[in-house]
């Protein structure tokens, strides 16, 4: 048997008796006599069961397939009932519960989703083929399906877009879930409208402005590494020429300095990436950044070179083929 | 208030069949569910989904299996249209987008499953439940079926005997809304939870089936609930079928393989036969010494190399909750409460029925799909691939006949005023203060229905059932709740599912004390044998003000005389 020692963050947005909503507070529990097994659901369903019914969360499966308990744990969204006191807190340390963040908090450990089924909705998660389907089946390849089962494997839960430090400052950002969501459509051989899904996917909010910090692949409690998906799109993205944007520009220029020069020639990728214009436009921003000595003025002669360029480029030329 | 031709509740892979395919057939069709559609059960389900799709196979081959399955049971006018429709039914969710594993030539793979030796169960890895919950989900966002999220049903609404709304919560405000409909589809999943472990979420409250016992329709078949023979000792969690559909062994103790002892009549297909056969084998095993605490082992030593290819969510559960790396050494299970055949009774067309005084007679307005309702494709033991089969192809028909039954009628005149009756009875709960909770009640129930109601029944056992159930149910007007707020409020919700989960505990009681005889999942140990004699007709029990009341209806036979049932 073992003890848990909740931090539970608690919130109730009704007006209390003199009228004012109440504000987020921390409770504590101990919680004794859990099964050795138990894990952080188990120890707030216990609460909630014997000592304290006002605790808010949403539960069902208890096994990881559902995708309803993801909370934040110690700063980290984890699925409740995936994450193990034992492992957790093996000497009883207290563990802090809180909801997900990037979503509006409606009652305790229960957020607002609908922000998360938008952005589902967003991408567009079905296929769409080609004519009148087959009598039977489509046949397709084995792999091509068990390649599909990493985004398939998605529960819904949140975490990622919980703790997607993009969608922190940009509301904009479609988020890891929703984009992971559309490389099991645009990678699915069945899928007739691959371009169109990916042209639509190429616009701002998009696969490109993901920072690839690795968050969303460290808290996915389904290993769906969502970045990977969204680094499977780019690739799909920019061999279907959609490479009119930003993110795309960025990443073809960054192989082209270095493919040619055997060096990344940072002063000209926001040009390149960006545009002349764009350019023009923040020439202040560039001038500020030359005479703090960020970065080098883009005179002839100040590119940096490398002594082995012809290995850098027979790297380049292995990795493309 | 809100106003549809057709209102389905539930969102799991029957509803979602029902609301999309009476969406198709041109009715204003809204979806409702108490959670995310995505969290329903039917995530749950892992190892596959049964059509007879393979060039040795033919439906008529999986309808006789799965009449034999049924112990003769089940009605053979509902188990053809599962196994000849449910064929078309896999194709469509596969143009859909459902990734199921496929074969060397790229058609559907099939694995083996209990109570067959074809090869039948299309699968997805052993996430078969989850893919084509999402993919279906997917489809109600492309064709844009309106879906009500976290709204709780608290009563259906009756005029005249006729069936024309229900009165739901919002979850996220506490309002109550009266919702009315031509035709309401009940499609919320089993009453796993009324049994204490069960491999049920903890959603699985049997929600839909009181709802429609207390407006007077038939249960039917609720004695018949499965035990799953292979569940985790820690918390009730499934280990697939489809691992001894692999070809996994089941060992005692001594080592030996169990299943080979004549007394079970599986010595054919073993570890493979229906479930019903080898829960009550385990049981034996264990009752008589043969078992390690409580438990028999599954042994996937020889075919690790297809469990870390295709089973890894229960490669996963089992070293998370049991301990054990199943592709090196064996590991404890036991049977455990996984699913009730009985239902809500319907016909082929998801209608519900209700007594007259002298037979059956469809209860219009209402209708039922999936594991809520017993149409029965399953009779008294449902095989392991036809579950997911059941919701697909009935939810479908549901769907069909209630959105030309809504063209065919007058909406009713319905009246805010309904609100106000439930509006009163939540503040009833609110006003009290006792420190009796909910969630021992249901602890207790949960308890008392293992043990009497089990794998082995009989009637001094069920007596006893129904007497401390009793005891139970009267504490249930003094639990009070802490929480006394209106928004997102699960105290409230854990109560009210709560009183649903007596009336299904009460009815299975009363129908296993009724069906004086052993068949399927039903063992009596006073009445040991199948008696086709007196007993080849269904169970079932409508609500009186005295509890539930059991009449018999007859079994469908189309095809398949009973016979002796060996695997």
């Amino acid at each position: 048997m073992i003890k848990a020692n909740l931090k539970v963050y608690r919130y109730d947005p009704q007006k209390d008796a003199v009228g004012e909503a109440s504000q987020p507070r921390y409770d504590t529990y101990q919680v004794e006599d859990l099964p050795d097994f138990a894990t952080v659901l188990d120890a707030l369903i216990k609460v909630r069961e014997d000592i304290d019914g006002t605790l808010t969360m949403r539960c069902s499966c208890r096994s990881a397939i559902c995708g309803s308990c993801a909370f934040r744990v110690n700063g980290h969204a984890k699925l409740g009932c995936k994450t193990k006191l034992s492992t957790l807190a093996p000497n009883g340390e207290e563990i802090c519960v809180e909801p997900m963040t990037n979503m509006k908090v409606i009652k305790d450990l229960v957020t607002d989703m609908e922000m998360f089924w938008d952005k589902i909705k967003q991408v567009k998660p079905w296929i769409e083929t080609d004519g009148e389907p087959p009598e039977r089946e489509y046949q397709v390849p084995h792999s091509n399906m068990v390649e599909l089962q990493q985004s398939m494997n998605c529960i819904m839960c949140g975490a990622c877009v919980s703790d997607c430090t993009v969608l922190e400052v940009d509301t904009k950002f479609i988020a890891p879930a929703a984009l992971a969501k559309a490389y099991r459509v645009v990678g699915d051989p069945r899928h007739a409208k691959s371009r169109e899904w990916l042209t639509h996917l190429s616009e701002e909010g998009g696969i490109w402005d993901c920072t690839r910090c690795l968050e969303c692949v460290e808290v996915c409690p389904k290993d769906v590494a969502p970045m990977d998906q969204i680094i499977k799109l780019r690739e799909l993205a920019i061999k279907e020429g959609l490479t009119d944007n930003i993110g795309a520009k960025h990443v073809l220029h960054f192989t082209e300095s270095v493919a040619h020069t055997g060096v990344l020639d940072e002063r000209m990728l926001p040009v390149k990436a960006a545009g002349i214009g764009w350019a023009f436009k923040n020439m202040g921003l560039a001038i500020k950044a030359v005479l703090k000595g960020k970065i080098k003025p883009p005179l002839p002669g100040t590119h940096p070179t490398v002594t082995d360029v012809d290995d850098v480029q027979r790297i380049h030329d292995e990795l493309e083929g | 208030m809100i106003e549809y031709d057709v209102l389905v509740i539930g969102g799991g892979l029957a509803g979602m069949s029902a609301a999309l395919h009476a969406g198709e057939a041109g009715a204003n069709v809204a979806m409702m569910s108490k959670v995310y559609p995505t969290r329903s059960h039917s995530a749950a389900a892992q190892g596959g989904i049964n059509a007879a799709i393979g060039i040795e196979d033919s439906w008529e081959v999986h309808a006789y299996e799965t009449v034999k399955g049924s112990d003769f049971l089940g009605d053979q006018d509902a188990i053809e249209v599962l196994c000849h429709e449910g064929i078309s039914d896999v194709f469509e969710l596969e143009h859909w987008g459902v990734i199921f594993d496929r074969d060397e030539e790229g058609n559907i793979h099939m694995r083996g499953f209990g109570g067959t030796d074809k090869s039948r169960t299309c699968h997805v890895g052993d996430m078969t439940g989850q893919t084509i919950l999402h993919v279906m989900y997917e489809r109600l966002l492309k064709v844009n079926v309106k879906s009500y999220d976290e709204w709780f049903v608290t009563t259906l609404l009756m005029e005249d005997g006729v069936c024309y709304g229900a009165v739901a919560m919002e979850m996220l405000t506490g309002k109550l809304e009266v919702f009315k409909a031509k035709a309401i589809i009940l499609c919320t999943g089993g009453c796993g939870r009324v049994y204490e472990p069960s491999t049920n979420g903890l959603i699985v409250t049997g929600d839909g089936l009181s709802l429609a016992y207390r407006v007077g329709a038939l249960l039917m078949d609720m004695e018949m609930v499965q035990y799953h023979p292979t569940t985790l000792p820690a918390n009730g969690f499934l280990i697939t079928e489809g691992a001894r559909g692999e070809g996994a062994y089941l060992l005692n103790a001594n080592g030996e393989r169990f299943m080979q002892d004549e007394r079970y009549g599986a010595t054919s297909l073993m570890e493979k036969a229906s479930r019903d056969v080898v829960s009550r084998a385990e049981t034996i095993e264990i009752q008589e010494g043969r078992g390690i605490d409580g438990c028999v082992l599954i042994d996937c030593r020889h075919i690790k190399d297809r469990i870390l290819e295709a089973f890894h969510q229960i490669y996963e559960l089992a070293i998370d909750y049991g301990n054990v790396d199943i592709t090196q050494e064996p590991l404890p299970v036991r049977p455990g409460m996984h699913y009730i055949m009985g239902g809500i009774k319907t016909d082929i067309d998801g209608r519900c029925y209700r007594y007259n005084g002298v037979e059956a007679e469809p209860l219009p307005g209402l209708y039922a799909a999936g594991e809520t309702a017993c149409v029965s494709a399953h009779g008294a033991n449902r095989l392991g691939g036809n579950s997911l089969l059941d919701c697909v192809a009935f939810g479908r028909r549901a769907g069909a006949h209630a959105s030309q039954y809504a063209k065919d009628t007058k909406a009713a005149n319905v009246s805010e005023q309904v609100i106000e009756a439930e509006e009163q009875k939540i503040a009833t709960i609110f006003e009290r203060s006792t420190d009796v909770r909910t969630a021992a009640l249901r602890l207790e129930m949960g308890d008392i229905m293992h043990q009497f109601t089990g794998v082995f029944r009989d009637e001094s056992g069920l007596l006893e059932a129904q007497r401390q159930i009793q005891g139970v149910r009267e504490r249930y007007p003094s639990v009070s709740v802490d929480d006394k707020g209106r928004v997102f409020n699960t105290d409230l919700v854990a109560f009210l599912e709560l009183d649903y989960m007596f009336d299904c505990a009460e009815t299975i009681i009363a129908s296993a004390l009724a069906r004086k005889e052993s068949r399927g999942a039903h063992t009596r140990t006073d009445y040991p044998e199948r008696d086709d004699e007196n007993w080849l007709k269904h169970v079932a029990v409508y609500h009186t003000p005295d509890g539930p009341e059991v009449t018999y209806l007859p079994v469908t036979i189309t095809k398949w005389e009973p016979e002796a049932r060996k695997y």
